[in-house]
């Protein structure tokens, strides 16, 4: 399945409820986008609720990485949550969950941006 | 163990498609060989991130040039052979990517998941030119017979 993502505003943050796989070609470029999209629309608080992700491969982890920079360069903060087994998994081998801010429930996230 | 070795051999165009292509087959293979969910998904990714590797960098998305899977099946472990027509490289000159100064890079991590996911990888230049990357997983143990299964036997 290919990735499907709907935003919710929550106050000045952004949840990205997102589905399908984050893989090489549209599923990161469609990640790619939605975050350009809401950087651009001056939405700089953004939580990515990857609950009904069902798949991520190195690039899926690189354009979440990506995000996490754009996010960063803008001033802004990209936080992860609800991950499943997988994505857990890939994060802490891959050393990312020490990079990311990773949540397992969305108020907690949302209250969690600094400003 | 198994019997035999078997040999599977795929030409993959270097496309988009093939790098699902290559993991679909190779999960197919890994479970009808008595691989549970969690190592097939881990073969899988192996595979995928091979391919990955081959269509990206190998092969630089070159359409004219190919991608050659082989899957072995040994008597002891399965070997996967993911071949490109690109210019090789050496896996000690792969960096780090857990290294402080790579973990923001957004590329890189798809040899580590391999040799994390595997319980061995190599790479070769072989004499045809091309990068072959060559991971190894051994066949789960077989379950040991309950009593009352061994008594039956």
């Amino acid at each position: 399945m290919d990735l499907k993502a709907t935003n919710r505003d929550i106050g000045p943050a952004t949840v990205v409820d997102i589905s399908g796989r984050i893989t090489l070609g549209e599923g990161s470029a469609a990640l790619r986008g939605l975050v350009r999209q809401l950087l651009d629309h001056g939405r700089k608080q953004i939580v990515l609720n990857l609950a009904d992700v069902s798949y991520i491969d190195s690039s899926g982890i690189g354009e979440l990485v990506s995000s996490f920079t754009a996010v960063k360069k803008e001033g802004g903060e990209l936080k992860l949550l609800n991950l499943t087994k997988k994505v857990h998994d890939l994060l802490l081998i891959t050393k990312l969950f020490t990079v990311f801010d990773v949540h397992n429930d969305e108020q907690t996230a949302v209250s969690s941006f600094s400003s | 163990m198994r019997g035999p070795t078997q040999r599977i051999e795929v030409t993959l165009e270097t496309l988009l498609e093939s790098v699902d292509l290559a993991e679909d087959i190779t999960l197919r293979v890994a479970t009808a060989v008595g691989f549970d969910e969690e190592q097939g998904y881990r073969i899988g990714m192996s595979v995928r991130e091979a391919v990955i590797n081959a269509y990206t960098y190998g092969n630089m998305q070159d359409s004219r040039r190919r991608i050659f899977v082989v899957i072995e099946l040994l008597p002891a472990q399965m070997v996967i052979h993911v071949r490109d027509q690109g210019a090789g490289f050496r896996l000690e000159d792969v960096p780090d990517p857990l290294a402080e100064e790579n973990l923001l890079k957004t590329s890189g991590r798809g040899l580590f998941l391999i040799r994390a996911f595997m319980d061995e990888l190599n790479v070769t230049i072989p004499q045809s030119g091309g990068a072959e990357v060559i991971m190894t997983k051994r066949y789960p143990a077989p379950r040991k017979p309950t009593p009352a299964e061994a008594s039956e036997a």
